[in-house]
């Protein structure tokens, strides 16, 4: 109950952070529904590279992003110890493979960074922001802009 | 005790209607479709007073009412017919059938339950 | 409930009756004569106006208060319901639906033809013939339903019974008394003598002079001089009168109001009396007995006795013959007079057939309404049921290799339950595609009087039953194909006959099952394609080459190619900016597959075959590059282990397949969808005989084929996007996603054809 008080008061938001490779990547807490391992995907024709097919969520056509690939960075290699980071933005719930979710911050508005100012599309895309926590540094994401039915109307 | 109501309309609003309207006023509400259904449901409502539309499938108003005048239980019973304007041909109809009295599309809550009033005790 | 839930009930009703409507107008217009139809169409009107009126929808209420006049006397004998007649009747039930549409939803109606149609309304109902579009004067465009003039004829055959039913304004507003104690107000005398009558309607002496009291101070004298003795009495006859004295500010009127209901069945005097006598009545001449009336009694007690006379002899017979007066309230048995024992038996009689019209009626099958969320929410636990069942099946099978324990039998037992949980469920979504059908009568009429063909509009199999969602998204394209087949599909009236057929055009529109699927036929007996004019156009347009060979057949599929019109002038009506193939892609969007054979002078049929059900397909389970696939067996002609000596090369990169002394191409599912990068040899695999959209076969090559099964289908544009090739998914028994061949696609991409196939494919390579 405090909790959720100060949360609303101070502007405080909940992230879940998670890695790929060496870097660290943070979502809000907020969109997402559950995490789970990894389990074998059905592979769809003609689909993206990073999009790595769909899975069964409790009788629901799940999509499974390779969230290293969509960064555009190494395409992953999906091992039992992979999790799924199931995130939902407006009505489409899609699933996000990423190594392992590594932390929960509690964070403030105001310690969000801007991104340093770098002309790469990875910026423009897909962080929000950056966040300096124990002297890692993590990076917000964007969710929307990794769904990929966005991605058509981004390009 | 609550006077009972048995109403026999074929429309679906109409009868909504009468339903929220004879709630609000405190009556017991029964509600039959038709004619038929108005006879079938009679013993078991055991109403004090009837409202019935005349124009209804399978066995229409007048019917009805000469179907409940032929009951020995409820041949006396008051019978209020809902009629639109002043169709005087249906009303001298609904009468000959042996209709207490009626009412007057469309009705107004005010107005339906004053008739009730009138004929009951 | 609140009125706003009230009126959403009444425009569904509306719906309805319009549907019941039409309905019955068409099925008069076809020559039936059932006095239940014209009741029908009359109670649909009738119904409308009642509830429109209870939400004072005035416009509503004023057209179909002209509706209904007109239609009583069809009803009634007085009009014949010619085709003509009808022709007005059709187009007014298209106007009443319109209205109201507007009424629900805002918007505005084609005042003109709404007035024009009142005017032809009357007209028939005076039994004129409808007056020419530019006839009279218009006059307020909607009268009033009470003030517009009532049809001679009926009025005339009211007339007898006209007189003392003329509705009287009255009020009950004020029944308390306490405002006039002060004021001396006009005196009346009522002298009112009730016959036995009163009392066989249920109406009540004692209710009446209750009523009476409310208008003012009065005394009542109640006169049993005809009180006849006890030996001789009738107890259901009237035997007395009451002669009131009252004071009322309120007039006469709501005097002779109180007896409104009564008033034929009792003689009533009222008479405005001086002030000054009158009040006490003794200067009356009438032999009246002054009995003291105790109304007060009534309120708290309504059975007790209503008089007390002095006199001890009378007493007992006083109150019999109250008793009697009162046998409208409470019930008396006694034995029956004859006419009326006649009576009782004619009563039973009637009972007796009404109850077999009850029967016959609850034969026909009793409904419910049920919210669709919960039919949708029942159907998809259903589907994953049967998805949980298939999955335990599969377990038990891999954990028990002798396959004979008990457990198994349980399991084909639930098996069997399961799928017939699923089909009752399924049911439950299955509608006639009546409503649709009917819309589409509408359509015909529009376009006929816009383009000036005659045309009829003949329907079959109207209570075949699909999935709702079908029946939804079927009038879309259905209304296209109809404005075209009636805009281009039929010859004008001379054209017609010039060329020896009937002035008017047939359209027929037909749906019937098929092996699991509704076959919706839509033919016309109109001039057929035109192969030249579609040839030409399709060159003109790039869609083939100046010298392409193509059959007669593949000649009239052209037309289902996308921005393709063969309209010389881009009409306004079929034309709208959409063409046929719109109307095909929305066809197979519902998993359906649409065809056209034409025969030139004769006309043009076009058959769309779709699933009975959005929620579950047989499919046979198949294996392609390493995953599993389920091809819709509906679309599977036959399956063949090719062997060498069967497969042809043909040209650069196509396969052909000799079957049965016919080549046929082979299409490599594993390449199409890119599942792998080189085509795999066919000896190796099973091919899958299908029957393409355009009627052509193809041999779909497959790795192996793993069974057959029915799926429940999941969509994929939910969290995903559409899948070029891909028709849904499904979840088999082991928990994992199977996609589900969309065979049509993968057909056309085989021939190099339209889909986004290429591109993804040039861009995946």
């Amino acid at each position: 109950m405090s909790y959720l008080a100060k949360n609303l008061t101070s502007g405080a938001r909940e992230l879940i952070a998670f890695r790929i490779g060496d870097q660290e990547f943070c979502v809000n807490i907020m969109s997402v529904r559950e995490i789970r391992g990894w389990t074998p995907a059905t592979p769809m024709p003609h689909a993206p590279s990073y999009v790595l097919g769909v899975i069964n969520l409790r009788g629901a056509v799940l999509p499974i992003i390779d969230l290293s690939a969509r960064l555009g960075m190494k395409p992953a290699e999906p091992t039992v110890r992979h999790v799924i980071i199931v995130t939902q933005v407006k009505s489409k719930i899609v699933g996000l493979l990423v190594e392992a979710v590594s932390d929960i911050l509690t964070i403030r508005d105001e310690d969000i960074q801007p991104t340093p100012d770098m002309t790469s599309e990875f910026e423009r895309t897909f962080a929000r922001g950056v966040l300096a926590i124990e002297k890692r540094m993590i990076c917000l994401i964007e969710l929307e802009a990794v769904f990929p039915q966005t991605e058509s109307e981004a390009a | 005790m609550k006077k009972k109501v048995l109403t026999v309309d074929d429309s679906r609003t109409i009868r909504n209607m009468l339903l929220v309207t004879l709630n609000n006023a405190g009556f017991e509400t029964i509600q039959a479709e038709d004619g038929v259904e108005g006879l079938e449901v009679l013993e078991d409502a055991n109403p004090d007073v009837i409202v019935t539309d005349i124009n209804m499938p399978r066995l229409d108003g007048f019917g009805f009412i000469e179907g409940v005048r032929k009951n020995e239980k409820y041949r006396a019973i008051p019978i209020l017919v809902l009629t639109t304007e002043s169709d005087a041909e249906k009303k001298n109809r609904a009468r000959q059938a042996g209709a207490t009295g009626w009412i007057v599309k469309p009705f107004d809550p005010t107005k339906l339950i004053d008739a009730i009033e009138r004929v009951t005790a | 409930m609140d009125m706003n839930e009230i009126k959403e009930i009444f425009f569904q009703e509306c719906e309805e009756q319009l549907a019941e409507l039409e309905s019955g107008l068409l099925r008069l217009n076809d020559g039936d004569r059932d006095p239940e139809t014209v009741n029908a169409v009359f109670r649909a009107v009738h119904s409308i106006k009642g509830g429109a009126g209870a939400f004072a929808l005035d416009d509503l209420v004023s057209f179909a208060h002209v509706f209904e006049t007109t239609l009583d006397c069809v009803r009634s004998n007085k009009l014949e319901p010619t085709q003509d007649v009808l022709k007005v009747m059709l187009k007014s039930a298209d106007v009443l639906a319109d209205l109201t549409n507007v009424a629900r939803d805002g918007g505005s109606v084609d005042q003109a033809r709404s007035a024009q149609l009142i005017r032809e309304l009357e007209a028939l109902a005076k039994g004129e013939a409808p007056p020419a579009a530019e006839a009279p004067a218009p006059k307020a465009a909607a009268p009033k339903a009470a003030s517009a003039p009532k049809p001679a004829p009926v009025a005339a055959a009211a007339a007898p019974n006209d007189e003392g039913f003329v509705p009287v304004a009255f009020s009950f507003d004020d029944f308390g008394g306490e405002e006039e104690a002060m004021i001396e107000h006009p005196a009346y005398e009522v002298v009112f003598k009730p016959k036995s009558e009163l009392y066989t309607k249920g109406n009540e002496a004692t209710l009446l002079l209750r009523d009476l009291s409310r208008l003012g101070e009065m005394s009542i004298h109640c006169n049993m001089d005809s009180l006849p003795p006890l030996d001789q009495m009738d107890p259901e006859a009237a035997y007395f009168s009451w002669k009131v004295s009252i004071r009322t500010d309120k007039g006469e009127d709501a005097i002779r109001s109180v007896f409104e209901f009564a008033e034929w069945d009792c003689e009533l005097d009222v008479i405005a009396a001086d002030a000054g006598e009158g009040a006490d009545g003794e200067t009356e001449e009438l032999p009246m007995q002054p009995v003291p009336f105790d109304l007060s009694a009534l309120d708290e007690e309504p059975h007790a006795p209503l008089g007390v006379v002095e006199e001890e002899e009378q007493i007992a017979a006083a109150q019999e013959a109250v008793t009697a007066a009162q046998t409208a309230s409470n019930v008396v048995q006694m034995a029956a007079n004859t006419s009326r024992a006649a009576a009782a038996e004619k009563g039973a009689a009637a009972a007796a057939a009404a109850q077999n019209n009850a029967q016959q009626a609850s034969a026909a099958g009793q409904t419910i309404r049920v919210d669709l969320d919960r039919v949708d929410r029942l159907i998809n636990l259903v589907g994953e049921l049967v998805i949980n069942q298939a999955m335990l099946s599969q377990s038990v099978i891999e954990n028990d290799s002798n396959g004979v324990s008990s457990i198994n039998m349980g399991l084909e037992e639930l098996q069997q339950l399961t799928r017939e949980i699923q089909d009752s469920v399924m049911a439950i979504r299955a509608q006639p595609v009546k409503p649709v059908f009917q819309r589409m009568a509408r359509t015909v009429r529009e376009i006929a009087d816009i383009t000036g063909k005659s045309v009829r509009l003949v329907t079959e199999g109207e209570n075949t039953e699909v999935d709702k969602t079908v029946i939804d998204k079927l009038a879309e394209p259905l209304t296209h194909m109809i404005r075209n087949a009636v805009d281009h599909g039929l010859e004008m009236p001379e054209k017609r006959l010039a060329a020896g057929k009937s002035a008017e055009g047939t359209v027929k529109l037909t749906a019937k099952h098929r092996s699991g699927r509704i076959v919706i036929e839509l033919s016309d007996d109109g001039a057929g394609i035109n192969r030249e004019k579609v040839r030409q156009k399709a060159i003109d347009n790039d869609l083939i080459a100046a010298d392409a060979n193509l059959s007669d057949e593949e000649i009239d599929n052209l037309i289902f190619h996308a921005g393709f019109s063969t309209a010389d002038k881009v009409s306004d009506l079929s034309g709208r900016g959409v063409g046929m193939d719109v109307v095909k892609r929305s066809i197979q969007a519902l998993g359906g597959r649409i065809n056209i054979s034409s025969k030139p002078g004769q006309g043009s049929v076009f058959t769309m075959s779709l699933p009975l059900t959005l929620a579950v397909l047989d499919g046979m389970v198949v294996t392609v590059a390493g995953q599993t696939l389920v091809v819709p067996l509906t679309a599977i002609v036959e399956t063949l282990q090719p062997d060498a000596a069967a497969i042809h090369s043909f040209g650069a990169t196509q396969r052909l397949i000799s079957i049965r002394n016919s080549f046929c191409p082979l299409v490599d599912v594993g390449r199409i969808l890119n599942f792998r990068a080189t085509q795999a040899n066919p000896v190796e695999g099973v091919a899958l005989l299908v029957e393409s959209e355009g009627g052509g076969q193809r041999a779909l090559m497959v790795d192996a084929i793993q069974g057959q099964r029915q799926v429940v289908i999941k969509s994929l544009e939910a969290n995903y996007t559409h899948v070029p090739g891909i028709a849904a998914a499904t979840i088999l028994g082991d928990g994992r996603v199977a996609l589900i061949l969309d065979v049509d696609a993968v057909v056309a991409a085989s021939r190099g054809q339209p889909l986004n196939l290429e591109t993804s494919l040039a861009a995946a390579g």
